[in-house]
């Protein structure tokens, strides 16, 4: 399969800190991608560069064959680019139906996906009118992946889908990222080793906002020293 | 009983009290509509209709966009001006001068949001309160006196007799009523569109907004600009009620009174900062007329007490008591029902 997105030693800084020192990756089209490292490493900073909430400085990002390294994040979006940030990031105060249409980039967007989004998470469909905020915290993720598929998006991002997420909503939402990713490519960032391991076809290790390690899941999880000195004991 | 006009009931018996109103205050006074009670009650509801109209403007920016503006009375001035000159000093007709006053607002409106949206919070609220000053002190200024009536404001406003509140009063009740329903409605229309989620969406999280592809700075423009219109269309329906324009339109002031109606009446509600200004007009006026000089502490206090115990303005905190409550009686039924 060929690449849908490349990083190439891209350099991204907030305000005078330098938090990404080199990241570089490439995810196949149709696979499931997972970005590991312990917390501060540099996974939140590196999708966030890719959308351009954190463009980089240097380095390039090419996605689809087009560098889009200092585009805007709304240019970035247009291009096919779904981001699920962390901490169920929806719109509280908007119904579930207000979420959903609000990501529409044409007109009809969530009509037409309707069948395949609601097919995956159902309770959106139940719960169409109610407020989100209203949500549980599980629910609340769904909505927020959900947005990201009601348009035509051939990447997504998604940031920490599992936190705070009770072990039974967690099984639901990995049957839902396994089953979306026939349809999408997805590059997902992941504390949960435990699900990014069930989940990703392949895996990059980021260590102090540099890319230190990547291949094959399979491989990563038998490899119980890289795991407990990137990832920490409690994950290996 | 259709449920569209179950859910609107409110707002129909609402508008159905304010068409009977100066007759029903006739009726119980026994004065004809243009003589004492029932004219001067028409008057202070005409203030509670123009200022609501420049609540709701603000409530825009306010409560759906969540950008808080403290120049807001830059625009509801430039209304009143703008109808002012067009009308007195360049003869136009009041149907022209009005949508001139709408292409100015625009372009007022669209130089400010471009320039001052690229800051946030309360720097925005800064940039908007120096480029109120700066236009302050314009019409204060001397050397335009001959077209502002510099401290004095310009006064002598022509309006055609049909609907010269000096004349016809009851007349132009109708008109700054149908004037609010109007803007209401339109108001509703834009916060019910595709591009009223994305204010909202921007209101709670700009960044996230943003990251699924949303021009952020456009649509605060957007909002920005509509906001700018309605309120400057408020200050020219104020002129025409005044006969006048003065400085005290593009006072900071001015703008706290529609913060504090939006405040009030709750944000981001349509209906509530409407209500706002009703309050903080009436309650302003009784309070004054029973308390005498003393009557501004009391409503200082009355406001610490509003946002004390009613947080979320009274129309938001109904609507949050109406949830708690609903809340409660599924349980309820859900318990009896096990």
């Amino acid at each position: 399969m060929p690449n849908i997105l490349e990083l190439n030693s891209i350099q991204t800084f907030i305000g005078q800190f330098h938090i990404l020192e080199g990241v570089s990756l490439s995810v196949a089209e149709g696979s499931i991608t997972a970005l590991l490292g312990r917390n501060g490493a540099g996974k939140t900073t590196t999708l966030k560069s890719i959308i351009g909430l954190r463009p980089p400085r240097d380095g390039a990002v090419i996605f689809a064959g087009t560098d889009i390294r200092g585009r805007r994040p709304y240019d970035i979006a247009a291009l096919g680019i779904g981001y699920v940030p962390e901490h169920r990031a929806i719109f509280r105060a908007l119904t579930v139906e207000e979420n959903l249409k609000i990501a529409e980039r044409k007109k009809g967007d969530l009509a037409r996906r309707a069948d395949f989004i609601f097919g995956l998470f159902p309770d959106l469909k139940k719960f169409i009118k109610l407020s989100a905020g209203q949500l549980s915290g599980g629910q609340q993720q769904m909505l927020a992946i959900a947005r990201a598929l009601v348009p035509d998006n051939r990447l997504l991002l998604i940031d920490e889908p599992s936190e705070g997420l009770a072990p039974i909503l967690i099984e639901q939402l990995m049957t839902s990222i396994r089953s979306l990713s026939a349809h999408t490519t997805v590059l997902l960032v992941e504390q949960n080793f435990r699900m990014a391991s069930q989940l990703a076809d392949s895996y990059y290790l980021i260590d102090d906002g540099k890319s230190v390690q990547h291949g094959a899941m399979k491989d990563l999880v038998n490899d119980r020293a890289t795991i407990q000195r990137y990832l920490g004991a409690a994950q290996a | 009983m259709t449920k569209s006009i179950r859910d609107h009931l409110p707002y129909l018996l609402l508008l159905a009290a304010l068409v009977v109103l100066p007759f029903a205050i006739s009726f119980l006074t026994g004065e004809p509509l243009n003589k004492g009670i029932a004219l001067f009650s028409q008057g202070l509801m005409i203030q509670v209709f123009i200022l609501a109209v420049f609540a709701l403007s603000y409530d825009i920016l306010m409560g759906h966009t969540g950008i808080l503006s403290f120049g807001h009375a830059l625009f509801f001035g430039t209304g009143a001006y703008a109808l002012g000159i067009l009308v007195k000093y360049a003869h136009w007709s009041l149907p022209v001068a009005i949508l001139a006053i709408i292409v100015i607002a625009a372009l007022e409106s669209f130089v400010i949001g471009i320039l001052s949206l690229r800051v946030h919070g309360v720097y925005f609220a800064m940039v908007t309160l120096a480029f109120a000053t700066v236009a302050f002190i314009l019409v204060e200024a001397t050397d335009f006196k001959q077209w502002t009536g510099a401290e004095d404001g310009l006064h002598g406003i022509p309006v055609p007799d049909a609907i010269n509140p000096a004349i016809h009063r009851t007349e132009f009740y109708f008109l700054a009523l149908a004037f609010a329903v109007a803007i209401f409605l339109l108001v509703k229309l834009f916060v019910d569109s595709p591009s009223g989620r994305v204010w909202a969406a921007i209101r709670e999280n700009e960044a996230r907004a943003t990251s699924i592809g949303f021009n952020t700075l456009a649509f605060k423009v957007q909002a920005t600009i509509i906001s700018g219109i309605i309120a400057a269309l408020a200050g020219a329906l104020n002129a025409m009620w005044n006969l006048s324009a003065t400085p005290q339109t593009m006072e900071v002031g001015t703008t706290i009174n529609a913060l504090l109606m939006t405040i009030i009446g709750g944000s981001g509600t349509i209906i509530g900062p409407m209500l706002g200004a009703g309050v903080l007009q009436l309650l302003g006026y009784f309070l004054n007329l029973w308390l005498g000089s003393i009557w501004q502490l009391v409503f200082g206090l009355i406001y610490i007490l509003l946002v004390l115990f009613v947080p979320y303005g009274i129309v938001g905190t109904w609507r949050v008591k109406q949830l708690d409550w609903r809340a409660a009686w599924r349980a309820r039924f859900a318990r009896v029902s096990k």
